[in-house]
């Protein structure tokens, strides 16, 4: 096993060579969409490489720069950025309720025997129904819900849609978890007559970490993908899906403008990855860094 | 092990904490958004009853109105100008005269207004007739209560040089067209030219923006005159670097190949049609909805500007054009706004009938039934429109010249 501790200075050393890495990814795909972009210049390929399918980079970043309409005061840059922020709020509603969802069917399934046998194949299901399909439905019965005095918003649609997705992995996940540790260490708790409670705190939500972080990265990931494409899917307002379905409307003469958005949305994306990524640092650093098994 | 076992809960509470900040801030986003939204139609609401007093005396839903009554407009795409009628009601309080408080649903990718409609999901929706008789064919029991656009909007534009001036120069081209039951005219029109749609000539699926026109990958596409045709006139042409013209193409207008399909009405829902207060509700809805429309027709860059309000990301002029453009379909309206041509209508219902696609489908198999157009509401609207002191036919209507701008901005 590798010593745990390490300098600061190696630290800062292996944080900026991974930037550099980082950059230098970003800078091959750059040249390699502006190669491609030559060479349709030079001999024939199969797809169009004029300015109007692919424009310069530069344009994008031009574009971006832009103001989103005639005289409005906010650039493209910033309409997307605020739409990503807006998606990235609902996608983590989605997230957090999709985790909360996950967790607690995990929980019961492992409980009961029976519940697994019954409720795995359901969840299984849930799945196979396609997105485009879903998503026109949940928003319909949606309009028509009304608890009290709260009127169901069009985006509590999207967030359910990004739950629902999000949800999955990580049951799925949680369950193996929960079953992960050991004939040993079960027995154990039960020489210390421990309650099922107890073992699931103190027992299989320790050993469970180590399948659930991967899950949850999964299910973060799925709640981006689910929230963009319900919102594309049923138009809602405010977000980047709505964004990249408006702007692509204006290909036709502003080509830049879309690619703009779709770079908020990959951003979005990231976002997400990073959030998910310093969780699964706190969660698991006290586990030792090889797999456990 | 007993205190990492415990920071671990204390790292899961707390990303139930960040997902409820989360959820909150989701929450009061969208409440204060559309707090903002309801506000200028709230305030509307409140001033005209004061204001035009008189006005509200001589129309016919006079009585004393307490709580308007919710009604759901779905519509087939995001705000444009291509609905900005009903975006005007609302606006201008016409709505809220006759005691409806109206919510507009915006469309999106996979919303069907004909099957939200069906479902519960809207009391209202704006459809295409082809589409909605479908529909309705498939078990979607609705009705057309008034048929807004008298004419099709469907252009096929191609550049100069391909010398495409009809239907039947079509033969052997790269003829573009969008699928998903938008792809009818063209079908019909093709078959009317007396050609073969799989044989002689190449049929290729397009995107929704007219990149594939432009670089020359088909030779006619297919465009509506209120928005892909614009976007074509905001691009620069890069021969001269200056926008496109519109002596750069030729169009061919399915209206003048004779196989045009009625387009944008408005729909509710059969069954609720039994019920007296459901009845009251469409005239209601209807009436101010054809207001909102003869508003623009006289009051085009009032009525852009109400659609820009609305949060549209198109442009102003891209905006004005799409309004003028609209009112060159609805007007004049020889029988009344909203009433449609029993003429136009058989024309519609015969090509749904009798053009087939690729795969040898027709829109519908059998003559629709006599439920699924009613002249009713729109004739009533009329009468009490044109008491109003309001020209219901537009038989005077000049659109006005509007120019367009790069990007449409």
């Amino acid at each position: 096993m590798r010593p745990r501790q390490s300098t600061v200075g190696r630290r800062i050393k292996r944080g900026a060579v991974g930037a550099l890495w980082a950059l230098a990814g970003v800078l091959l795909t750059v040249l390699m969409w502006e190669l491609v972009k030559w060479l349709g210049g030079v001999v024939s390929l199969p797809f169009n490489t004029n300015d109007q399918a692919m424009p310069h980079v530069w344009t994008m970043l031009q574009g971006a720069s832009k103001p989103e309409v005639r005289g409005s005061s906010t650039t493209v840059l910033q309409a997307v950025i605020q739409a990503a922020g807006y998606s990235l709020m609902i996608a983590l509603g989605g997230f957090a309720i999709g985790v909360f969802v996950g967790l607690v069917l995990a929980i019961v399934m492992q409980r009961f025997a029976f519940m697994e046998r019954g409720l795995l194949p359901f969840v299984i299901a849930s799945q196979t129904v396609p997105l485009i399909a879903l998503a026109p439905l949940i928003t319909g019965i949606g309009n028509r819900i009304s608890i009290g005095p709260v009127q169901w918003n069009t985006t509590y649609s999207v967030m359910f849609i990004a739950a629902y997705l999000a949800f999955f992995p990580l049951s799925v996940g949680a369950l193996r978890g929960l079953h992960a540790p050991t004939p040993t260490s079960l027995e154990l708790m039960r020489s210390y007559a421990a309650t099922p409670r107890a073992t699931l705190i103190k027992l299989r939500f320790p050993a469970s970490i180590p399948y659930l972080v991967p899950a949850m990265k999964v299910s973060a990931a799925a709640a981006v993908v689910g929230t963009v494409v319900a919102e594309i899917s049923t138009g809602v307002r405010g977000g980047i899906g709505r964004l990249i379905l408006e702007y692509s409307r204006e290909a036709t003469s502003q080509p830049a403008k879309v690619y703009v958005a779709v770079f908020g949305a990959i951003l979005l994306g990231l976002v997400a990855a990073g959030l998910v990524t310093l969780m699964d640092l706190y969660l698991t650093r006290n586990l030792p860094k090889e797999s456990p098994a | 092990m007993r205190h990492t076992a415990r920071s671990r809960w204390a790292a899961l509470t707390g990303i139930a904490v960040v997902g409820a900040l989360a959820l909150s801030a989701c929450g009061s986003s969208s409440s204060t958004t559309e707090s903002s939204a309801e506000a200028p139609a709230a305030s509307a609401a409140a001033e005209s009853p004061a204001a035009e007093s008189s006005a509200a005396a001589e129309s016919p839903a006079a009585e004393e109105c307490t709580t308007p009554t919710p009604v759901n407009l779905q519509l087939q795409w995001v705000a444009q100008a291509q609905f900005a009628g009903y975006y005007a009601a609302k606006e201008l309080g016409y709505y809220a005269e006759q005691c409806l408080d109206v919510t507009i649903l915006e469309g999106g990718v996979d919303i069907v207004p004909q099957t939200v409609l069906a479902q519960g999901g809207a009391d209202f929706a704006i459809s295409w007739v082809p589409k909605a008789l479908a529909s309705r064919e498939q078990g979607a029991n609705i009705t057309n209560v008034a048929q807004v656009f008298q004419r099709s909007g469907t252009l096929q534009v191609s550049f100069k040089d391909r010398n495409i001036t009809t239907a039947a120069d079509f033969k052997g081209k790269k003829i573009g067209n969008w699928g998903f039951g938008n792809e009818y005219e063209v079908f019909a029109a093709i078959t009317k030219a007396g050609l073969d749609p799989a044989a002689d000539v190449e049929l290729v699926q397009q995107q929704f923006d007219m990149a594939a026109l432009l670089n020359g990958e088909i030779d006619a596409a297919e465009a509506m005159t209120y928005n892909e045709y614009a976007q074509v006139l905001e691009a620069i042409n890069p021969a001269t670097g200056a926008l496109y013209t519109p002596e750069d193409f030729n169009v061919v207008d399915y209206n003048v190949e004779g196989v045009a399909m009625y387009q944008d009405a408005i729909w509710a829902s059969t069954e609720r049609l039994a019920d007296p207060a459901y009845q009251d509700l469409t005239q209601k809805f209807v009436t101010a909805s054809l207001q909102g429309w003869i508003h623009c027709r006289d009051n085009a860059q009032e009525c852009a500007d109400i659609v820009l309000a609305a949060g549209t990301k198109l442009g102003a002029s891209h905006q004005l054009w799409q309004m003028n453009e609209v009112n060159k379909l609805i007007w004049p309206s020889p029988l009344g706004v909203g009433v449609s041509d029993p003429a136009m209508w058989e024309q519609t219902v015969t090509v749904a009938l009798n053009t087939k696609n690729l795969e040898g489908a027709t829109i519908i198999t059998v003559d629709p039934s006599a439920e699924a157009d009613t002249t009713q509401f729109s004739v009533a609207a009329n009468e009490a429109l044109a008491g109003m002191g309001l020209n219901t036919t537009g038989d005077a209507f000049a659109p006005i010249s509007v120019t367009l701008t790069e990007g449409g901005n």
